[in-house]
């Protein structure tokens, strides 16, 4: 019994490393925090991890099946522009048109109040997934190497995300925002229910934020059951030896573009919160690079090699907070933001170089190159 | 397939369609201005020349990125070590400064490679590491604002004087593509880049010290891009924050539409050259055209897989 804990410890050692490393670098920071342990960090934490979590479980997937997805940012910034026009929530619904070529093309009146919100969720998420879909038909069909496919609808995607937003504008249903962005009980004050979160039962639950209860639901409902199914198998099989993979029969082609499609889907809920958090749609260039590259960097922290195989979506959530959790750190400590920076970066360096220690004990220096 | 196309190497297939689609994007571009504006300036020798001075800047920067690919690595620390370099030149300035500049390339180089080749981590990780500390030194030594120093005459006169009417930048350009192809093609390194680049475990049993070419590899790279930021800084006669994001993402292209195998192993320096030249060339007409940002970030996406589409498929799984 003990012993197979300890192996099960020893086969994710990436992951418990992490799950380690981020709860005591949160409880420090909760106890260096003059209102630490308290609901409004917790909210405050909440909103500005939830996107980069949701890009780090994406990056993963694709980074399980040894690909990589440079079009994560992109994704999120074309998702949020979308948003920005689909859930203002205005009560007549918002007239949709487009301009393009010079023509003016009326697009019809997208329903406002609540249906309208629900329906635009959904129609956002939708274009994540297929964005990932377009990039996992690129890979498998075109034979083109991910990174490089990625790298290349990326553009496309910035390139509709300017297109849909020149500039920084549009609008979120304020509610949305409201009931999103705070805890439980504000939520449920919003959405008029348990008595508008006055029920004495769910008084124990309703300090906790909602982004966190998205994120762990996200995880349980969308990630699990994938890495359950035959195809989220096939996607780990196609890491660790796609050749091996074929040979036992496995789907790989549509493992790939599994893979793909929910690391757009994943992508997609990171845009969308964005857009909802910050109340309008942008289309940021620089913003979606930083997202994609820290995207990768959660992966790592959390666990999952870069060469496919190993690791998993959760790992990479705590990859993600510990990137957030030290750039708390420094609005704690007063570090001056001239050289945040420089520690983001020692610290990623020190991070990797530690975990690649190993190298130094292996004797046959064959098994290094793999 | 015609039987001309089927007697070409693998190799040079991509070139030569790579170069057949630089001729239609001139001529596209050139039917353009003459029903728009009456004329052609696409084929006047002083706007080509222009532009590849321009793009002698990129040119720099990718034939370093293609000796990291080359060995299945990448170095995603090229922004930051082109700023770096070109920060440091214009604040040393004198005499020293485009030795100063180069310096700070290499020793970027030389941490990459020790991190990527002796501990073993994914370059693309490392590197991006090191960018993000490049970053946070030239953001603390500069405050965050645009460095107050200018570049030195040797670095404006490299840059942007011309020669017999021949930007010198161009003379940097061919240069560094001289040596990049002598070192790929005629000597042991270069032999060894490929041998790495297509199965190191195989290179190393035959004796090829991996490590340190590896190392030598990140080294170039790092020079090409302090070097790229040094004429850069003395084209715009100073040093800004974040002249290097524009040259990361086309120097990988570049290197890639011009048949280079992102996997390592294959490609060769010609093809980078064109790649180099399509891209500004694409640029150039785009912007002719008036085109918005969103239309061009599209094209630019729709070009690279096109062209991957023609020639770039990786063979199917079988085994």
């Amino acid at each position: 019994m003990l012993d197979d804990v300890a192996i099960r410890i020893r086969q994710n050692i990436g992951i418990v490393t992490a799950v380690l490393l981020f709860s005591i670098l949160y409880l420090l920071y909760n106890l260096a925090h003059p209102k630490g342990f308290s609901s409004a960090v917790l909210v405050q934490n909440g909103d500005e991890i939830f996107a980069l979590a949701m890009l780090a479980m994406a990056q993963t997937v694709p980074v399980l099946a040894s690909g990589l997805d440079l079009s994560v940012g992109a994704v999120m910034t074309m998702v949020g522009c979308f948003a920005s026009y689909l859930l203002t929530g205005a009560a007549g619904g918002a007239a949709l048109h487009l301009d393009i070529f010079g023509l003016h093309l009326g697009l019809g009146t997208f329903p406002g109040g609540v249906s309208g919100i629900l329906l635009g969720i959904v129609i956002c998420l939708a274009i994540g997934a297929l964005a990932g879909f377009v990039n996992g038909c690129v890979v498998v069909y075109g034979r083109i190497q991910p990174i490089i496919a990625t790298l290349a609808t990326g553009a496309i995607y910035i390139g509709i995300a300017l297109f849909l937003r020149p500039t920084p504008g549009g609008k979120i249903d304020e509610d949305l925002n409201w009931a999103l962005t705070n805890s439980l009980g504000d939520f449920a004050a919003t959405v008029h229910i348990f008595d508008d979160g006055a029920a004495q039962w769910f008084a124990p639950v309703a300090w906790i934020p909602v982004p966190f209860v998205l994120l762990v639901l996200i995880a349980l409902l969308v990630w699990v059951p994938f890495r359950r199914s035959v195809i989220g198998r096939a996607v780990y099989a196609v890491g660790s030896a796609e050749g091996a993979a074929y040979m036992s029969g496995l789907p790989i082609e549509r493992a790939k573009i599994a893979a793909f499609t929910l690391a757009g889907f994943f992508a997609g809920c990171g845009g969308l919160f964005l857009a909802i958090q910050t109340s309008s749609g942008n289309a940021d260039i620089p913003q979606a690079g930083a997202y994609t590259l820290n995207s990768i960097a959660s992966v790592v922290i959390g666990g999952t090699s870069l060469l496919g195989g190993t690791g998993s979506a959760i790992g990479s959530i705590f990859g993600a907070m510990i990137l957030r959790v030290i750039s708390f750190f420094f609005r704690i400590f007063d570090i001056a933001p001239l050289l945040q920076p420089l520690f983001e970066g020692l610290i990623l360096l020190a991070a990797v170089s530690i975990g690649a220690l190993g190298v130094l004990r292996v004797k046959n220096t064959l098994e290094l190159f793999r | 397939m015609s039987s001309a196309s089927l007697s070409l190497s693998r190799d040079d297939r991509p070139i030569l369609i790579a170069a057949l689609f630089i001729l239609v994007i001139l001529v596209a571009g050139t039917v353009y201005t003459f029903a728009r504006f009456g004329s052609a300036p696409l084929l006047s020798p002083t706007y080509l020349l222009q532009q590849l001075q321009i793009g002698a800047f990129l040119g720099i920067v990718a034939a370093g990125m293609m000796m990291v690919i080359l060995i299945a690595q990448i170095d995603l620390s090229v922004p930051w070590t082109l700023a770096a370099a070109a920060m440091m030149a214009t604040s040393i300035g004198g005499p020293l400064a485009i030795p100063v500049g180069l310096g700070v390339g290499l020793l970027v180089g030389l941490v990459n490679g020790i991190g990527v080749a002796y501990l073993r981590v994914p370059s693309m990780i490392f590197t991006l590491g090191v960018n993000a500390v490049m970053r946070g030194l030239m953001v603390a030594h500069t405050g965050g604002y645009a460095p107050q120093t200018g570049a030195t005459d040797l670095m404006r006169m490299l840059a942007g004087d011309r020669t017999l009417g021949i930007p010198n930048a161009l003379f940097v350009w061919i240069a560094v593509s001289v040596l990049v192809t002598i070192v790929l093609q005629r000597t042991t390194l270069g032999r060894y880049v490929y041998a790495i680049g297509n199965k190191e475990a195989a290179a190393y049993l035959a004796g090829v010290d991996t490590r340190r070419i590896t190392v030598v590899c990140f080294v170039l790279c790092g020079l090409a891009a302090a070097l790229a930021g040094v004429l850069l800084a003395g084209y715009s006669t100073k040093a800004y924050q974040g002249m290097g994001d524009a040259y990361l993402l086309p120097s990988i292209a570049a290197v890639v539409i011009g048949g280079t195998n992102i996997l390592g192993g294959r490609g060769r320096y010609l093809g980078t050259l064109i790649g180099v030249v399509l891209i500004v060339l694409l640029n150039s007409v785009l912007s002719i055209m008036d085109m918005p940002e969103a239309g061009r970030q599209v094209i630019y996406g729709l070009v690279i897989i096109f062209m991957l589409l023609v020639y770039g498929r990786g063979e199917r799984v079988t085994s």
